[in-house]
């Protein structure tokens, strides 16, 4: 059982400029803290989500006893990430659908529902709002901030858009651009959403539907890609979810449309529980912000010379198994750190579950960042 | 290897505040005296995730890397000194690693155990592969896959148009001038571009 969290909300009234040349009038930020907040200020800790997380980073909600924070294998008191030492803030993203202003809420211009309207919103973007939350929360300057896969993509644009407020950067199972095969896969689930006859253009709220079929089927090759072929062998092989008759009996039904094998039930059983929460303009923007992050864009496709802004120092974590950010992407980010001069550490964990594993028990990923944020202790607070 | 002494007697190779590279830098003993005796800085490279975990509690900055995958990733001369310490002999590109140490760093500085020390010569003599303290291992049980000798390595570096700057061996925590392929268990050289 773990600790007790409190989702808080913080509106903003001045408009965030986006990086689109739009920007959001009027927003509210969720977001939740643990741990407190030292004299001196200088503990502070933020975690980045990835797609389909939020604020909600660890801890429990009082009234919902198997509500653990996302990342609460990582982040709480005496965890790797150590909330008894640092005051960590959890922030749920612009455009997100779990408490912060996205396309579900009513435009202030308009009075509508923003639905499709609601702006494309970027990596920087958060970054930017995410920064805001720290002024007001008094937290000028991190001692770390942390994400996996997106949530690194976050990590390292903060070391690049206010590099004199961030002291460690712990960058996980990320990547400094997405390649053609990923974004191939983001717009695989986008389509199956675009055309799923109940989105009605982005504008489903006013029909009173969701585009169920389109989120599940978007969730569904999301997680294949989130896993590897071994996990997956491992986990499900070819077994059949329920064999019929005697095993001498041949087990197959001889259907096209039933569900047979253990793996299609996983993931239709993943889609079916995804679309029940998860909002379908939502997907689509976070998936473009994944698309466009690209800090070498502005810099001739030279990830060293965009890198040269940082000031930070960096753990980059890898998964051997992970296809989806593989460590040939992290390697891309610390070769540029290198050719900086920048510090930095590397870890590529041997892991069986692909890009899932940054979410994961492994006792070696787990004590490596509990000793990277050990040393953090010693040299932001020396 | 990583015992005081001899980290002292290696430490002393390496020039004040140099930004280093330690290939195979173990659980990064010697790249922590160096950044708190020498001033200098850098990163250590290693596999084994036992290593890179004690590297980290140390507060050395550690890469973990397959080293027989090259060099690629640094840039020619960016280092002031690479280390190869016990290194060379568990490498299948031994050759190729000693020549990206020579266009890595402006200095390389290379140790592993020296097949030629007496006592492996006494014992191949009797017709059995040594177990030292140095070379531990039973021949079908040893992470070493390559065995060389002091006098092996003259050449080797000569083939590849490095000039030795400095060489020695190291016995019982003790540098060895006189004849060290024979009286040294260690060999150690320091070498540069020709």
């Amino acid at each position: 059982m773990s600790f007790v969290a409190t989702p808080q909300f913080m509106h903003f009234a001045e408009p965030l400029p986006l990086q689109s040349g739009a920007s959001v009038r009027d927003y509210t930020l969720a977001y939740e803290t643990y741990g407190e907040l030292n004299a001196d200020r200088s503990n502070a800790v933020l975690i980045c989500h990835a797609l389909n997380a939020s604020h909600h980073v660890a801890g429990v909600y009082a009234d919902q006893p198997r509500s653990e924070g996302w990342w609460d294998n990582m982040v709480g008191p005496g965890k790797s990430v150590d909330t008894n030492r640092w005051f960590v803030i959890g922030v749920n993203n612009l455009g997100s659908c779990f408490g912060s202003t996205g396309p579900m809420h009513r435009n202030p211009d308009t009075g509508e529902v923003y639905g499709a309207d609601f702006p494309v919103v970027t990596v920087e973007d958060w970054v930017d709002a995410q920064a805001r939350l720290l002024d007001r929360l008094g937290v000028q300057r991190l001692a770390a901030v942390m994400g996996g896969s997106l949530g690194g993509m976050q990590a390292l644009s903060w070391t690049l858009r206010y590099p004199h407020r961030v002291g460690h950067a712990v960058v996980v199972a990320s990547a400094p651009n997405l390649n053609a095969e990923n974004i191939a896969f983001n717009e695989v689930a986008r389509r199956a959403i675009v055309t799923d006859p109940d989105f009605h253009g982005g504008h489903f709220y006013r029909h009173g539907v969701v585009p169920k079929r389109g989120l599940r089927i978007a969730r569904m090759i999301g997680h294949i890609t989130y896993l590897s072929d071994d996990v997956m062998n491992e986990k499900f092989g070819r077994s059949l979810r329920e064999a019929v008759g005697q095993a001498s009996a041949d087990p197959y039904r001889y259907t096209t449309q039933d569900i047979e094998f253990q793996i299609e039930s996983y993931l239709r059983y993943q889609g079916d529980k995804f679309s029940e929460y998860f909002d379908a303009n939502t997907y689509l923007l976070i998936t473009r912000a994944l698309d466009y992050f690209d800090p070498a864009r502005h810099h001739g496709g030279d990830l060293a010379q965009a890198l040269a802004a940082t000031q930070a120092r960096f753990l980059l974590v890898s998964f051997t198994t992970d296809w989806r950010f593989s460590p040939a992407r992290s390697r891309e980010i610390m070769g540029a750190l290198l050719r900086n001069r920048r510090e930095v550490t590397y870890a590529e964990i041997d892991a069986p579950h692909g890009h899932d594993a940054f979410l994961l028990d492994d006792p070696r990923y787990l004590s490596l960042v509990r000793s990277y944020f050990e040393r953090i202790d010693r040299s932001e607070t020396s | 290897m990583s015992d005081l002494s001899v980290i002292r007697l290696l430490a002393e190779l390496v020039p004040e505040g140099s930004r280093v590279l330690d290939l195979g830098c173990g659980d990064g003993a010697l790249l922590d005296y160096l950044q708190r005796h020498r001033g200098c800085s850098g990163y250590g490279v290693e596999l084994d995730d036992r290593n890179v975990l004690a590297c980290v509690q140390r507060g050395v900055q550690v890469l973990q890397l397959n080293l027989d995958q090259g060099l690629s990733l640094f840039e020619d001369q960016s280092f002031d000194v690479v280390l190869q310490i016990d290194t060379l002999q568990h490498l299948r590109n031994a050759e190729t690693m000693l020549r990206e140490t020579a266009r890595v760093g402006r200095q390389g500085i290379v140790a592993f155990p020296n097949f030629a020390h007496w006592p492996n010569r006494w014992s191949v003599v009797r017709g059995r592969m040594p177990v030292t303290r140095r070379l531990p291992y039973q021949w079908y049980d040893t992470p070493n896959i390559r065995v060389g000798t002091y006098a092996d390595f003259e050449v080797l570096a000569h083939k590849n148009q490095l000039q030795i700057t400095e060489s020695f061996g190291i016995q019982d925590d003790r540098v060895v001038r006189w004849w060290p392929n024979a009286r040294a268990s260690t060999a150690v050289f320091r070498l540069q571009h020709r």
